[in-house]
């Protein structure tokens, strides 16, 4: 047995495998102190080393700074701050722990729930010692099917390169036809591959003895991995291309059909989610942090939180929904955003939406694929404000009004017309966010001819960290095409504000780049000056991209500039580098972040010109930016320019507005990336 | 009283809970969790669940007073009470939760009230029980003696 771990070091999923199963660290999770006490007298008895904590919050919290720093958790099914069913599927998606429930009521309904979510095993009160004494097998269990399946394809790799994927993609598919029924899944297959692979199975004895290290799918990696789903599209996502397209040393083909998996009932759960949180997102409205929270963590959002803090919210997004823009943009951008979606979506959910929304409306709204019908993420993408962003995002969803126009901002990047997805850009995208910018993907076409709001914009509220920026560009990737770094993706994002007229997002690009820079640099404040760099040169690819965009980008920059006329007055609150950017060349920038901005806001404030000095830094910054690479915009925007005064006209800010309530909710946008996998 | 006798009075006592089915195997558990790494284990446990247990008692006594009855609250929090007695062993408070959780489940606030009343009973009991144990436990190890492994032998 290969003994990767280092005796008394815990790295990764080190099992102590010389002494496995002493040792092994358990995750106890339960309100009930006395049931909890008790839990962790008979683990310790067992020899394992046991945390508790009384709160799933707190629980989600530890395992997410380390995902690494647990083999397996136990949650009880009812506790008062969120449910233990979710708590089990957001650990399942995101950290692939092994959750075992427990709970006094042996309800068969309780049971099949959790079997459904993905549990390992269930208990019941009380627990008794002899039943913990053998859980370590569940970890045993859940590494050698990976390395078994593993295995397996390294062995019939030549010969059987096809059978491996196709398993694989069987793999993918069932699971991702059956929602939570993953780890079912994965059982069976389990059992299959023992049982088919006799000749194999000292082979594979050996392999999964030999400890693998655990895949972390870290903000990058995610990112990567969407914007390679994104690339081959919903239906030609498998794992091996998949794994090709990321070109990333170690990874593994089962690695990645695994994280297929999960992503692909991620993307289901917030479609579903987001259709049923539609007004949701307008109840929250303001600081509800918690609530989006939640939401995310029903949705899902986050497929994998990059940085653990982005999420797509789908509930972020299904509140967009509600004033219909989704549906109406999800009409149009269905299409488009098919296309996109996967990657899209991929993007938008790899990327963690670190909904730090707070960047408010920085959710740019990307603006939306040059197909007019900004293919609206399905799963408009919920970005999961974290609590810190939603602080933020409120005080600068304020500053969003303005941008009445930024319609096509609406978050919800759903429309992306534009099938770019910047897949690629999605793993560049956050390179450093912490997660915390929401990204909103999702431009909600606005249903307006007008253009609505190419909700391309996927706006990537960039808080904090820059990654969640990313996530927000990843959604935004649609209007990216490019695989850019997630930054430039972002840019686009943010150029998706444009959306309002659903232009291509062509703006997206140009912004994308840069706006993904800015954006996510004035949203998230902590955008990386890298980011803006790689938008740079982004900026430069997209123009010349987007030169065709270009006109149709001329009706998002109206749109834009639209909100631009909006976002100046904001603009001189930042700085009066804004105002300027603002005008000139940068305007298109500007308005997107405007729209982003707008879009972010949280519902209803957003219209008013909510930009909030946050927004207003951020755009500040990005218009900066812009001002830096004046070059690249002014190119682009001289039609822009037109097209923005044209916008201003509009009054898409309506629509926006309305837009910007539903979706705003908490300035989350949640980006539902993954429903736009609903393709998938 | 000489360490023989409290020993056997304690023996008698603790197996009279047993068959009176006021306690269960679960309590015997928690006795033999305790160990020298962990000395006052049980009474610590069980001190717990006597201070969360007259809470929650309280919070559905408040719940039923209400003029409109939350029966799901009420039923989360029997919920709790079930989990928390069947962890210490206290089996007839569990057994007095489960008729409730089915009076609940009818919304029945009279049927609801009759078995809080059942409830709050067996836990006064079981509390009696359990503090002459201790008490017992108590005078044995004061008088230099050690208390014997509970077993099982009936």
């Amino acid at each position: 047995m290969t003994v990767e771990n280092q005796r008394g070091s815990v790295v990764g999923e080190d099992l102590h495998q010389d002494r496995f199963p002493a040792g092994m660290r358990v995750l106890a999770v339960d309100d009930d102190r006395i049931c909890l006490k008790l839990l962790d007298t008979l683990l310790r008895k067992c020899q394992y080393q046991v945390t508790t904590t009384n709160q799933a919050v707190t629980a989600l919290k530890m395992l997410r700074e380390n995902r690494n720093k647990f083999d397996l958790v136990i949650s009880d099914v009812n506790m008062p701050d969120m449910d233990g069913f979710k708590l089990l599927e957001l650990v399942g998606l995101e950290m692939d722990l092994p959750v075992i429930m427990l709970s006094a009521h042996s309800d068969t309904e309780l049971v099949m729930k959790g079997v459904t979510h993905g549990a390992c095993d269930y208990l019941l009160k009380p627990v008794r010692i002899e039943e913990l004494k053998n859980i370590w097998q569940h970890v045993i269990r859940r590494k050698n099917f990976d390395s078994m399946v593993l295995n397996k394809s390294l062995n019939e790799d030549k010969a059987c390169d096809g059978t491996g994927d196709g398993r694989l993609g069987v793999i993918s598919t069932g699971s991702a036809d059956q929602d939570g029924k993953l780890c079912r899944k994965r059982k069976e297959q389990n059992e299959d591959e023992k049982e088919d692979d006799e000749e194999n199975e000292q082979e594979n004895e050996d392999a999964s003895n030999q400890k693998k290290p655990r895949v972390v799918w870290s903000v990058e990696l995610h990112r990567n991995f969407v914007a390679a789903v994104n690339q081959l599209g919903c239906e030609k996502a498998v794992p091996k291309k998949i794994l090709d397209l990321m070109n990333v040393e170690g990874l593994t083909r089962e690695n990645v059909a695994s994280h297929l998996q999960k992503y692909r009932l991620y993307l289901k759960r917030i479609n579903r989610d987001a259709a049923q949180q539609a007004s949701m997102v307008a109840a929250l409205g303001g600081a509800d942090s918690s609530y989006m929270r939640m939401g995310s963590l029903d949705g899902f959002g986050e497929f994998r939180s990059l940085d653990g803090s982005g999420r797509l919210s789908s509930s972020a997004l299904s509140s967009y929904r509600p004033e219909g823009m989704l549906g109406r943009l999800n009409s149009h951008a269905s299409l488009a955003l098919r296309g996109i979606t996967s990657s899209g979506l991929v993007q938008a959910s790899g990327q963690n939406l670190s909904s730090s929304i707070n960047t408010l409306g920085k959710i740019q709204p990307t603006p939306l694929p040059s197909n007019q019908s900004a293919s609206l993420f399905q799963g408009i993408p919920t970005l999961e404000l974290t609590q810190l962003q939603q602080s933020k995002c409120t005080s600068s969803t304020g500053d969003f009004s303005p941008i009445k126009d930024s319609r096509g901002f609406t978050a919800v990047t759903k429309n992306y017309s534009d099938t770019r997805v910047t897949v690629g850009s999605s793993t560049g995208l956050l390179p450093g966010a912490s997660g915390n910018p929401l990204v909103l993907q999702g431009n909600p076409q606005l249903p307006d001819d007008r253009g609505a709001f190419v909700n391309q914009s996927s706006l990537g509220v960039a808080s904090e960290t820059p990654d969640t920026f990313d996530i927000g560009s990843r959604g935004c990737s649609n209007f990216l095409d490019h695989n850019r770094s997630n930054e430039s993706w972002q840019n686009a994002i943010q150029l998706s504000r444009f959306s309002s007229n659903s232009l291509p997002l062509i703006s997206a690009p140009l912004g994308d780049s840069r706006g993904d820079a800015h954006c996510q640099e004035g949203l998230m404040g902590n955008v990386v000056q890298d980011m803006n760099y790689t938008l740079k040169q982004r900026w430069e690819e997209q123009k010349q991209g987007c030169n065709q965009n270009l006109n149709h980008t001329v009706n998002t920059i109206n749109s834009v500039v639209s909100v631009h006329g909006i976002i100046s007055p904001l603009g001189h609150c930042l700085d009066q580098n804004n105002a300027i950017c603002c005008k000139s060349s940068d305007v298109p920038l500007i308005s997107q972040l405007h729209g982003g901005a707008l879009f972010i806001g949280p519902h209803g404030e957003v219209e008013t010109s909510a930009l909030d000095s946050k927004m207003m830094i951020n755009e500040n910054y990005l218009l900066e930016q812009t001002k830096s690479q004046n070059g690249f915009i002014q190119n682009n925007y001289d039609s822009l320019e037109d097209i923005v005064n044209a916008v201003m006209k509009q009054d898409h800010v309506h629509l926006i507005q309305e837009h910007n309530q539903t979706m705003l909710s908490d300035g989350e946008f949640g980006f539902d990336a993954y429903s736009l996998g609903a393709c998938m | 009283m000489e360490l023989g006798q409290m020993q056997g009075r304690l023996a008698e006592f603790t197996k009279s809970l047993y068959m009176e089915g006021i306690l269960d195997a679960q309590f015997l558990q928690l006795q033999q969790l305790q160990d020298e790494s962990n000395p006052d284990f049980v009474v610590e446990v069980v001190s717990l669940f006597f201070e969360d247990s007259e809470k929650l008692l309280n919070d559905i006594a408040r719940a039923l007073d209400q003029q409109s009855v939350d029966f799901k609250r009420v039923d989360a929090h029997v919920h709790q009470l079930k989990g928390s007695s069947a962890s210490v062993g206290a089996q007839r408070v569990k057994n007095a939760c489960v008729a409730f959780r089915n009076c609940c489940e009818e919304q029945n606030v009279e049927g609801c009230l009759r078995c809080l009343q059942q409830v709050k009973q067996e836990h006064y009991l079981v509390k009696n029980k359990l503090e002459t144990l201790f008490r017992l436990e108590q005078q044995i190890v004061a008088a230099g003696g050690s208390v014997p492994m509970a077993e099982m032998t009936f």
